[in-house]
């Protein structure tokens, strides 16, 4: 395997899916053992996935979240209408 | 006797939510609300770019939910039915914002969706620090953001849906309407492109190595 079919295949095995046969996991891996920099790149991939999967979720501002709130609270009440 | 006291009651699941909100139950529907809405507008404001039009997308989204409150089809999870939903809205307004006809993000016969003309890694050194030490400071932070705010959409739309929202290969391929194929390919260009930017601004300089293209 080369460091250019390396890096087509990098999606199948960094995300782990079954795409890759046996074999070619092996070779992957033998690649891997003996190529520094590819190592290095699936490391920084890895670590750039994970980095972006952390980030903590977004707050809403708190004025829109009070019109998000009213707007569906009204459209709530048209759709299930309160006998009166 | 001594009277034992109750149990205390677990966290309903999305599904009770949905199905009482079906109902008519408003704080079943506003639970839900609590749950998904920084999640909505994070997915928003990372396609979109904008913080006025990802409010818009929210709303939208929501707007949506409720009115589709009683008509659920189980077979899909609820987070992936309401993330499935923001990101038609948000698509939508991506393409409003860019003056985009609708089918633009998928156009069919794009010479970057092939494997060939991948872009090869240039700056390649391990990082200075571990992922979770460097979540934490600010300035980090704000480096995702650009490097996501700066690929191109049709790259940055397929990570965030994969790798961010974690939606299957199948999933965002039919919410873009393109092949599978073509997702697989957009989504390691945007991972090199990302990883190239966030390694030069986080590498460890002194450990930097250089491809050797003499093995095979
Ligand atoms: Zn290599």
């Amino acid at each position: 395997m080369t460091c250019e079919e390396l890096l087509q295949a990098l999606n199948e095995y960094v995300d782990g899916t079954l795409d890759l046969s046996l074999a070619e996991c092996q070779e992957f891996a033998e690649h891997l053992a003996g190529c520094n920099p590819c190592q290095i790149v699936v490391d920084n991939i890895r670590q750039t996935i994970t980095l972006y999967q952390g980030q903590q979720v977004y707050e809403l501002p708190a004025a829109f979240q009070d019109r998000l709130q009213q707007q569906l609270r009204k459209k709530w009440q048209e759709k299930f209408p309160r006998p009166t | 006797m001594v009277p034992v006291p109750p149990a205390a009651e677990p966290d309903p699941s999305d599904l009770d939510l949905l199905r009482r909100a079906g109902r008519g139950d408003w704080t079943a529907f506003e639970g839900l609300l609590a749950r998904y809405q920084g999640r909505v507008f994070g997915l928003a404001l990372r396609l979109v770019g904008h913080r006025q039009d990802a409010e818009d997308v929210t709303q939208q989204t929501f707007l949506s939910v409720l009115e589709h409150v009683d008509q659920f089809r189980e077979e899909a999870a609820v987070a992936t039915w309401i993330l499935r939903i923001a990101a038609n809205h948000a698509l939508k307004s991506l393409r409003k914002r860019r003056g985009l006809p609708t089918t633009s993000l998928a156009a069919a016969e794009d010479p970057d969706d092939r494997y060939a003309a991948l872009p090869h890694p240039r700056f390649i050194a391990p990082w200075r620090e571990l992922p979770d030490q460097l979540a934490e400071r600010a300035e980090v932070r704000c480096l995702l953001d650009q490097a996501l705010a700066e690929l191109d959409d049709k790259y940055r739309v397929v990570f965030v849906l994969r790798d961010i929202e974690e939606l299957s290969t199948a999933e965002t391929a039919a919410l873009l309407g393109l092949t599978e194929a073509n997702v697989k390919v957009r989504l390691l260009r945007a991972r090199l492109l990302l990883r190239e930017r966030l390694t030069e601004a986080l590498g460890d300089e002194a450990a930097r190595v250089f491809p050797t293209h003499d093995h095979g």
